[in-house]
This record gives C-alpha cells, sequence and structure tokens, in this order.
C-alpha cells in the first residue's frame, strides 16, 4: 500500500476529514444535524483500519471507557495502557518506540522534550486550540494570572521549533502536549467526625487528628501536600513550593519526620484506591485526597467531603496538575495523521464530558458542554446545586439533586490553584530526604 | 560419529546458558555498567567511570536504616516462617502415619497459593483494620475500648504478611528433608530410651539442615528483595531497600539506582554463601 499521497489527495478535495471526523463524533452525542455525514470514505476507511495507537499513562487519565469510544468513532484501533506515574515516565523515555501516544504531566513534557522522545505538535492542526482555556495557552484565566508554583500546564506547552529539546516561555506554534484533562487537588475529610469546616491545609497536622491523618505517599506531589500544610500553619514560607531549595526540603522532611514520629499519620498512600479505602475503612478523618476519591467515598454512604483550599493571605489554594497527549517522536504518515485525528477526537467533546462526570476538567469546556446535559454542566462546571440526581460516567448514581458541588464553581477551583505538580531540580535529594521520613 | 567430551559437556550445559546469559548475566551486566555512570538529572547516561554512586549510597544513613528496617523484617519473618514451617513438616512427616493423608495435607498447605500473593496480603487489610474483624470483635466482647491502630499499618501487619506468604517456602524444603531420615534410626533411639525432644535436637533437626538451610535461602532473598508488601502492610510507615531504589527510578537517577541494587546482591550473595557454608548443599540433594 503505497497510494497514501494520491489518496490523501483525493480525500482533500471532497469534505475534510477532520469535518467527517468531527461529524461523526457529533453523531454519537446525537447532536443535531450531523446525521447527514455517516462514517468514512471507503477509502480512508480501509486505510486506517489497521492503524493502531497506544496510549500510555496514569490510570485516572488514560481511560480505557475512552479508548473504546474513540476507536468506534474513528475507525481505528485504539488501545489504552495504564502504568503508575514513574513506571510511565520511565517507558517513555527508555522504550519511546512502544508508545505512541505518551500521556504527560508537565514536568513529564518538559523531561521528554528534554530527552528527545516527543514530537513538536503543530498548534494550527489541533481543531479547537483557539477554544482552548487561556489557562492553558497564555497562562491566565479571566485576567488572573495562573501561578506558576511548579510546573503548570502553560510553562510545559511550548517549544520553538517541531524539535527542540528545551521549553519556550512564550506562546509559538509548535505544542510538547495537547491538555486532555486536570483538577485541583486538596484535602478530603469526614465532616460528621471532623466537626468543622475544613478550608485550611493546617487541619491535615492538627494534632486533634492525630493517627487519624494520611497523606499522599508519591515524594514528587506528596512534599507540595506537606508544604501546603507548614505554609498553612505559618510555620515557613516557602519561594517556590514547586522547586524548593535544599534548606526548604529539609525543614520540610524534618517536620514530617516530627509529625510521624508524634503520630499524626495513621498512613500514606499512594493509589486513588488506597486513599478511599483508608477514608471508607474509618481508618483516617482527613487526608490529601483527589476530588473523584472522595466522589468514591461517598458512593459508598460514607460522608466525605472535598476542602474547599481557597487561596488566602498567599496561603491555602489547591495543587494543580494536569495531563496531556504528547506524540512520540517515532510516529510519521498514515499514523501521524491517525493521532492528530485522535487528539482531535479528545477536544470534540465527548472526552470532555466523560472525564467531567468524575469530577475533572476539560480544556476546551465549550465542547464538553455540548455532550452534557444542562443540570449536569450546572452542577459540575457552574458550582450551582444539581437540579437532578447527578451519575458519574458509568451511569451509577452519585450525588441527589439539590447538593452543590464541593468547591463550588470550576473558576473558583481553578484560580484557586496555588502551585501544580512537578519535578523540582532537587529531586534526588528530595527524594532522599522523603525516605529518611518513610523509615523513620 | 563421536563427539569428545568437552563438546558433550558443553552440549548439556547449553540450555541452561541459553536461559541464564540473556536473562540473568546480561541484564546483571547493565545494572554494573549504569551503576558506575553519572546522570544528568534527566534520565541521559553520561559514560564515564565513577564510585560516587556508591560513595553516595554507602556514606548515607538513609542506607544504614533501610537495610536496618529490612533486615529486621527479615529476620522477624525468617524466624516465624521456621518455627511454623518446621513444626508443620514435622507434624506431616512423624504425626500422621498414613503417607497418602500426609501427601494430601502437605497439598492442602498449597491451597492458600493458588491466589495471587497479591490478593492474599490485601485480603488482610479488611481483617486487622480500626473497623476490622478482628477489631469489632475484641470490642464487642469488651477486651478492648479503642480499636488497635498497631495491628494494620505497622510492623506488625508487615511480619504477618510475609509469614503468611513465605510459610510454604520453608515447609516445602523441609518436608522434603524430613521426609528422607530413615525412620529405623528414630526408632532405635526410642528403643536407646531417647526422649522425645532429644530424637528432635539429636536427629530430627541435624538431617533437616539442608532443608531448613533452602528454606531460609528462599525467605530470606525474598524478603529483601521485596518492597510491595512493606509498602502496603505498614500503609507506608516503612521503608525498604528495593522500595528506596525503586522511588530512585522514579525521578530518573539510574546510576545511583543501579549502585543501590549492586550493593542489594553482594550482600544477599554473602548471606547465601553464609547459609550455604553450614550445609553442603550439592551433596543433600543428589543423596
Amino acid at each position: 500500500m503505497k497510494h497514501s499521497s494520491s489518496n490523501s489527495k483525493r480525500n482533500s478535495s471532497g469534505p475534510s476529514r477532520r469535518s467527517i471526523l468531527k461529524g461523526a463524533a457529533a453523531a454519537v452525542g446525537a447532536a443535531a444535524g450531523s446525521g447527514a455525514v455517516t462514517g468514512f470514505p471507503t477509502i480512508w476507511a480501509q486505510e486506517i483500519k489497521d492503524i493502531e495507537l497506544r496510549h500510555v499513562g496514569v490510570s485516572y487519565s488514560v481511560v480505557k471507557a475512552i479508548g473504546d469510544q474513540a476507536a468506534k468513532d474513528l475507525g481505528f484501533k485504539v488501545t489504552m495502557q495504564n502504568l503508575d506515574t514513574s513506571a510511565a515516565i520511565n517507558r517513555f523515555i527508555t522504550q519511546p518506540n512502544s508508545v505512541d501516544i505518551a500521556d504527560l504531566e508537565g514536568w513529564q513534557a518538559k523531561l521528554a522534550a528534554k530527552r528527545g522522545v516527543i514530537q513538536g505538535i503543530q498548534a494550527k492542526k489541533i481543531a479547537e486550540f483557539n477554544n482552548f482555556l487561556p489557562i492553558f495557552t497564555k497562562g491566565e484565566l479571566d485576567g488572573h494570572k495562573i501561578p506558576r508554583q511548579g510546573i503548570s500546564p502553560y510553562e510545559a506547552l511550548y517549544i520553538e521549533k517541531h524539535d527542540s529539546t528545551e521549553l519556550h516561555d512564550g506562546v509559538t506554534d509548535w505544542l510538547t502536549n495537547v491538555p486532555q484533562v486536570y483538577n485541583a487537588d486538596s484535602i478530603g475529610y469526614r465532616p460528621d467526625l471532623v466537626g468543622h469546616t475544613v478550608t485550611q491545609w493546617k487541619d491535615l497536622i492538627d494534632p486533634k487528628f492525630k493517627g487519624k491523618a494520611a497523606i499522599l505517599d508519591v515524594p514528587a506531589i506528596g512534599i507540595m501536600d506537606a508544604a501546603l500544610c507548614f505554609e498553612s500553619a505559618g510555620l515557613i514560607t516557602y519561594g517556590n513550593k514547586g522547586n524548593m531549595t535544599k534548606k526548604e526540603i529539609d525543614f520540610t522532611c524534618d517536620k514530617l519526620i516530627e509529625l510521624k514520629k508524634s503520630g499524626q499519620f495513621r498512613a500514606t498512600w499512594t493509589t486513588f484506591d488506597q486513599s478511599v479505602q483508608l477514608m471508607a475503612a474509618g481508618e483516617v478523618v482527613i487526608q490529601s485526597m483527589w476530588s473523584p476519591a472522595v466522589a468514591a467515598v461517598r458512593v459508598k454512604q460514607i460522608p466525605c467531603t472535598y476542602a474547599p483550599v481557597n487561596v488566602k493571605d498567599g496561603k491555602e489554594g489547591y495543587r494543580g496538575w494536569c495531563n496531556g497527549m504528547g506524540l512520540m517522536k517515532h510516529l510519521t504518515g498514515k499514523k501521524l495523521d491517525a493521532a492528530y485525528e485522535y487528539m482531535n477526537w479528545y477536544m470534540s467533546g465527548w472526552q470532555g464530558a466523560f472525564v467531567s462526570r468524575y469530577g475533572y476538567y476539560s480544556p476546551v469546556p465549550s465542547t464538553a458542554k455540548k455532550f452534557m446535559t444542562p443540570a449536569e454542566y450546572t452542577f459540575w462546571y457552574e458550582g450551582k446545586p444539581a437540579p437532578e440526581p447527578v451519575t458519574d460516567p458509568y451511569g451509577v448514581p452519585m450525588e441527589v439533586a439539590g447538593t452543590v458541588r464541593d468547591g463550588g464553581s470550576f473558576t473558583d477551583r481553578v484560580t484557586n490553584i496555588s502551585c501544580w505538580n512537578t519535578l523540582m531540580d532537587e529531586a534526588a535529594y528530595m527524594n532522599k530526604r522523603w525516605n529518611d521520613f518513610k523509615v523513620a | 560419529m563421536t563427539l569428545s567430551r568437552p563438546l558433550v559437556g558443553w552440549l548439556y550445559v547449553s540450555p541452561l546458558m541459553l536461559v541464564l546469559i540473556p536473562f540473568f548475566v546480561l541484564p546483571i551486566l547493565v545494572v554494573l555498567v549504569a551503576s558506575v555512570f553519572e546522570t544528568d538529572g534527566f534520565g541521559g547516561l553520561i559514560p564515564t567511570f565513577t564510585l560516587a554512586n556508591y560513595a553516595t549510597v554507602l556514606t548515607s544513613g538513609l542506607t544504614f536504616n533501610l537495610y536496618y528496617e529490612t533486615v529486621q523484617f527479615t529476620i522477624l519473618t525468617w524466624f516465624f516462617t521456621l518455627i511454623l514451617g518446621f513444626f508443620i513438616a514435622y507434624f506431616l512427616v512423624f504425626h500422621v502415619r498414613n503417607p497418602l493423608l500426609a501427601i494430601g495435607l502437605f497439598l492442602i498447605c498449597t491451597v492458600p497459593f493458588w491466589t495471587s500473593n497479591i490478593i492474599r496480603m490485601i485480603s488482610w487489610i479488611p481483617l486487622l483494620g480500626k473497623e476490622g474483624l478482628i477489631n469489632s470483635a475484641l470490642l464487642h466482647l469488651g477486651l478492648i475500648r479503642e480499636p488497635l491502630g498497631f495491628l494494620l499499618y505497622s510492623s506488625f501487619a508487615v511480619v504477618v504478611a510475609y509469614v503468611h506468604q513465605l510459610t510454604i517456602f520453608m515447609i516445602v524444603p523441609i518436608f522434603n528433608s524430613m521426609a528422607r531420615i530413615d525412620k529405623r534410626v528414630i526408632e532405635a533411639a526410642v528403643d536407646a530410651g531417647a526422649s522425645r525432644f532429644d530424637i528432635l535436637r539429636l536427629i530430627v533437626v541435624p538431617l533437616s539442615k539442608s532443608g531448613i538451610a533452602l528454606g531460609s535461602i528462599f525467605v530470606a532473598s525474598i524478603v529483601m528483595g521485596d518492597f510491595f508488601v512493606t509498602k502496603v502492610m505498614s500503609g507506608g510507615g516503612s521503608a525498604s531497600v528495593v522500595g528506596a531504589f525503586y522511588e530512585d527510578i522514579s525521578v530518573l537517577q539510574y546510576p545511583s539506582a543501579a549502585a543501590s541494587a549492586v550493593i542489594l546482591t553482594v550482600i544477599l550473595l554473602a548471606m547465601v554463601s553464609l547459609i550455604l557454608r553450614t550445609v553442603d548443599i550439592r551433596k543433600e540433594i543428589t543423596r
């Protein structure tokens, strides 16, 4: 099969592939008017049916149900493979050819670019690029500058040329990744057992909750949660929580060791399920936690609240994270085209609506909105009481009518992010100190 | 056609070599080489020769603490699996008269191992938790007022999980060597007036030495080389040698992780050879 060039010419004379794809995707959502375009031109369908894209990343970002839907809408094979954060970045770097689409956090995008395992993504080939929230493209939202402690998605978005290995500060035509899902992490707690509304990180280290608190044990981000606690308690002010000096790392880890020795922590957790288990089994009453994990506890009929830790007096705030899709360097030709189609499919709304239903956000809410019911959008994005019961993406009932989302509207949450997931310059040192904490 | 003797020898060992060279020798060599390289901090290796990685690992108090913790778990696990394994094997060999029944019971010992290690470990969590079966039972009986926190997410929980997982590795080799003890020796001892304890001390233990040694090698090397049980059952409250260098890898510090791995391998080799000095495994196996 060596007809790809003539075929793509033939395609470009008719309706563009992308518009057809968009139509097909929209048809799934039963949007009006798209019924006219059905399926793909036979030749394109023939060409792509043998293509397989391997999308590799962490389980909360690379979701099988989304891949299955993409495959259905796009006509080629999509394989989702899950690894934990560290196994994922190691695979991208040491076996880049075993991955097609790398699911990257900002700091991983920085590393992957540096190692030259990804290729630049042409911004103008991303259909919805102009509708992306400016959080990503310009580092701001409604005039609010998004903080850059840690590695913000904006900071990790651009490179100068398609094969640059250094991130570029400022807008260019080339992207390291296409952001696809993000959120703001804070604390989950049992309102019945804690006894008051938690809005400050320092409650996590309050001796009142001795033996009933837990913290996240992924060193790179656990240390930021700890930093938020210590800053909240007024023990220290960090220059940059996302890139601490050795002295700041020492202070933070020594303080953690002190807390551990005093019996503050019941446990530490590394996976989503562990955090749900700790809370649901009554082991802890307060811990650093992710939004969908809080929801998962609530589904078990156990009261659990996601603390709105809005920024005040330069303290507090959520720890933000964002995962995006990076194109591995080895992608060329039809496979590269397919990868672009795949990323454009992500931005066309189905996936945005899907992740929104467990509390994450889409970088293009305008398309996600089309695939959500007005009630869903009101609840998840506008922070208003749910007009009707809310279900998770798989249809399991989650919240009754009238519930208001913890932390309020999308804007409230996102503009209160104070730092982003990262890999510090002193990561190796930090890791050693974190292990001191673990073994203490 | 006759083959020369050395050639026949090589042919005999070739299947083993075909497995060992690509899957053991080469990976170890890669790790060895990586351990003397430098890192650029972004996952890149700079080919050079430096012992700095070893120096950092060996001079760090953290390394000492990690080994202290891991060796502690190893010794406790070894002790309890040995006691359990020895007496289970002893019961099966000397108290169950019907050999068929003994084999049957022996197979029953392996039943829990039909499920995965991870499931067996995780199933302890609902049992040992604050609201778990044991705590609720004790609370109901009025024996305690507050749930016992030490049952889960503690060193206790780690040892329980290891003992549960690894006792079989003691039972099998000890059973094996006990089964070979000539019953007439014991009969003679009884006739000569030896007590049950004397028989245990003077006949059974010495003749089961090879089984005990083999079981100890299994248990010690598995616990030393594991990090998952420690991580989950201690609720992240303890760290382990392997867990620490796994975290090195998560921040792409390959050379220091490799150096730690080499050091652990050397320590394990030393441990195994010490154990082997107490018995002549080759003689025992071919007996």
